[in-house]
């Protein structure tokens, strides 16, 4: 929808100079900015210092952190690749199962089965090539995990590595939020932000995005987001984890009490991470399409340009 | 930043981009092969190790289950039979032969058959086995605590670690053995249990004796018990390592 330039457009030059105030107004800030009282101002300075370092530094290291934790995930999976529910795995009873089955013909082919019914998924699930193209008997194929073949202990080694580099980042971050009430000021939607929801996922719909002001905080939609990934799914994701532990099951037993059992946390983890990839699609999509320069530009030095109004959707209220 | 991105600098951020996920998939896996590379990810296991212990009780109790709970059939991992000359003959005699040796940096190096293994105090739990591969079973285990033969063995005050020698040896000739320190040696729940589902353990759990070490993976309980061993350390034990597994890269502390 939006050429990427025109967001860009607005980007200070000599004469923004002057303007830009000496101290950055901190994002939120400015709530009660002067903008809605006065006459409209001449487009004053569009920046925005949005990201303070360490909200920066925290998504990246997300970045680095989730696609290793996924494809190691995935490596881990292969080893048993079938989900239960409760304590234990009666081999007989899978919610989900990959497996390769040998044809008549000789054939290797992946099928997998979800609440027993079954599905072929051969080259994907179940049976895939390996890097002479041959087929073999796979979980997740060899392009989706880390290390690319079989290798548990590997995997093992990658995934409980990262995993502390995860709950160390989430639990500064979040340490963060509270102490410096990033969480209040920008991410926990707010009674006004609610009853806004439904305009929100209609302009999300139909690709119309807030522009100037409004595009100063996060919508309604964004705060749900972000709040859910890093208060709920977080949080969620990694006490599954710690539930398949049969140390910390001994440590805190209400861990299998919360999740019904060490399989069920196993199910739960994985769709958690599923969750996740479908998070993260989503949020690089609206970041490409909401201005991806100015939006990256952002994230990695704080600053951001507010969209120019120009395509800005009706205001009804 | 106050320059405008021309168009040519962002073709060039956006292959960039492409490249680097390419090069991250690729550097990733070939890290893997790099033995400093998989020091440096092996150090999280002794954070692991010692977070874990930090804020667990010493004698914190895995959950115990119902025989409602128990699982239909307890998979066999692994070796399924020993298959040696040694072990077969033991079966032969329905282990009537066949001695645990308890030695290494002991006061009393002491021998039992299974019968007076059995005549021993004992302790039955049904528990969940948790393999490193993700799948759990729950099985009827009964048992001597490990605890009553080292207060009969006396351990030398140096010692830390207790070795089990199996019965099974790879293909290579290499004999399954495992390792675990004094915290989990002591805990109630670490047994050696003679009995699953109220029978005799059957050859493929690991006859006539195997190790339950309820709070770690399923990998650190070895079958096949043949030799018990008091160490200060494992050093000149096949790799080193500490276990059989972990001679192979698995983690000594299997506590996830």
């Amino acid at each position: 929808m939006e050429e990427p330039n025109e967001t860009e457009r607005p980007l200070p030059d000599s004469k923004s100079e002057e303007i830009t105030p000496a101290t950055p107004i901190p994002s939120g800030a400015d709530r009660t900015a002067p903008e809605a009282v006065e006459p409209p101002a001449p487009p004053a300075d569009r920046r925005r210092f949005r990201h303070p370092l360490f909200v920066r530094l925290a998504h990246w290291l997300n970045v680095v952190c989730l696609p290793i934790l996924l494809m190691s995930g995935f490596q881990i999976f292969n080893a048993h690749p079938a989900l239960y529910w409760g304590e234990r795995s009666d081999r007989d009873r899978p919610i989900l199962a990959m497996k390769g089955v040998r044809t008549e013909s000789g054939e290797i082919r992946g099928v997998t089965t979800l609440f027993g019914h079954p599905f072929d998924t051969t080259g994907l699930f179940g049976a895939s090539p390996d890097d002479s193209g041959k087929r073999y008997r796979r979980g997740f194929p060899e392009w989706a995990t880390l290390p690319a073949h079989q290798w548990l202990a590997m995997g093992r080694r990658w995934h409980f590595f990262f995993a502390w580099v995860f709950v160390i980042n989430g639990l500064l971050f979040a340490a963060y939020s509270f102490a410096s009430r990033h969480l209040w000021r920008d991410l926990l939607p707010r009674q006004e932000d609610l009853r806004k929801i439904g305009r929100s996922i209609r302009d999300h719909l139909f690709f119309r995005h807030p522009a100037g002001e409004e595009a100063a905080h996060y919508n309604v939609l964004q705060k749900i987001a972000y709040t859910g990934v890093v208060f709920v799914l977080g949080p969620l994701i990694v006490l599954t984890g710690l539930t398949m532990s049969p140390n910390l099951d001994a440590a805190f037993p209400g861990l299998l009490t919360l999740f019904g059992g060490r399989q069920s946390a196993r199910t739960i983890h994985f769709i958690a991470a599923f969750t996740f990839i479908g998070y993260t699609l989503v949020h690089v999509l609206m970041v490409a399409i909401t201005g991806l320069w100015n939006n990256l530009r952002s994230m990695i030095t704080g600053w951001y340009s507010l969209p120019e109004s120009g395509e800005k959707h009706e205001e009804t209220n | 930043m106050k320059k405008r991105i021309s168009l040519g600098r962002r073709q060039f951020l956006t292959r960039a981009a492409q490249l680097s996920g390419l090069l991250f998939l690729a550097g990733c896996d070939s890290l893997s092969q790099k033995p400093w590379f998989e020091g440096f990810l092996s150090s999280a296991e002794g954070v692991t190790r010692r977070v874990q212990r930090l804020i667990t009780p010493r004698k914190a109790m895995a959950r115990e289950f119902t025989e409602a709970d128990l699982s239909p059939l307890f998979p066999v991992n692994g070796t399924e039979n020993p298959d040696t000359d040694e072990y077969l003959a033991l079966v032969e005699n329905r282990f009537a032969d066949w001695q645990l040796e308890i030695g290494g940096l002991v006061e009393q190096p002491a021998r039992f058959s299974l019968a007076a293994l059995r005549r021993l105090p004992s302790r039955t739990q049904i528990t969940r086995h948790d393999c490193v591969e993700g799948w759990s079973a729950i099985g009827k285990w009964k048992g001597v605590p490990l605890s009553v033969i080292l207060d009969q063995v006396r351990p030398h005050p140096q010692t830390r670690y207790v070795v089990f020698h199996s019965a099974d040896p790879d293909e290579m000739g290499q004999y399954y053995y495992e390792s675990i320190d004094f915290e989990d040696a002591y805990h109630p729940q670490t047994i050696l249990a003679y009995d699953l589902n109220d029978q005799p353990l059957p050859i493929g759990n690991g006859a006539p004796l195997r190790l339950r070490v309820e709070r770690q993976l399923g990998y650190k309980m070895a079958k096949y018990v043949m030799r018990i061993e008091l160490v200060e350390n494992f050093d000149s034990i096949a790799d080193g390592k500490g276990g059989y597994w972990e001679d192979q890269g698995y983690e000594w502390y299997a506590g996830i």
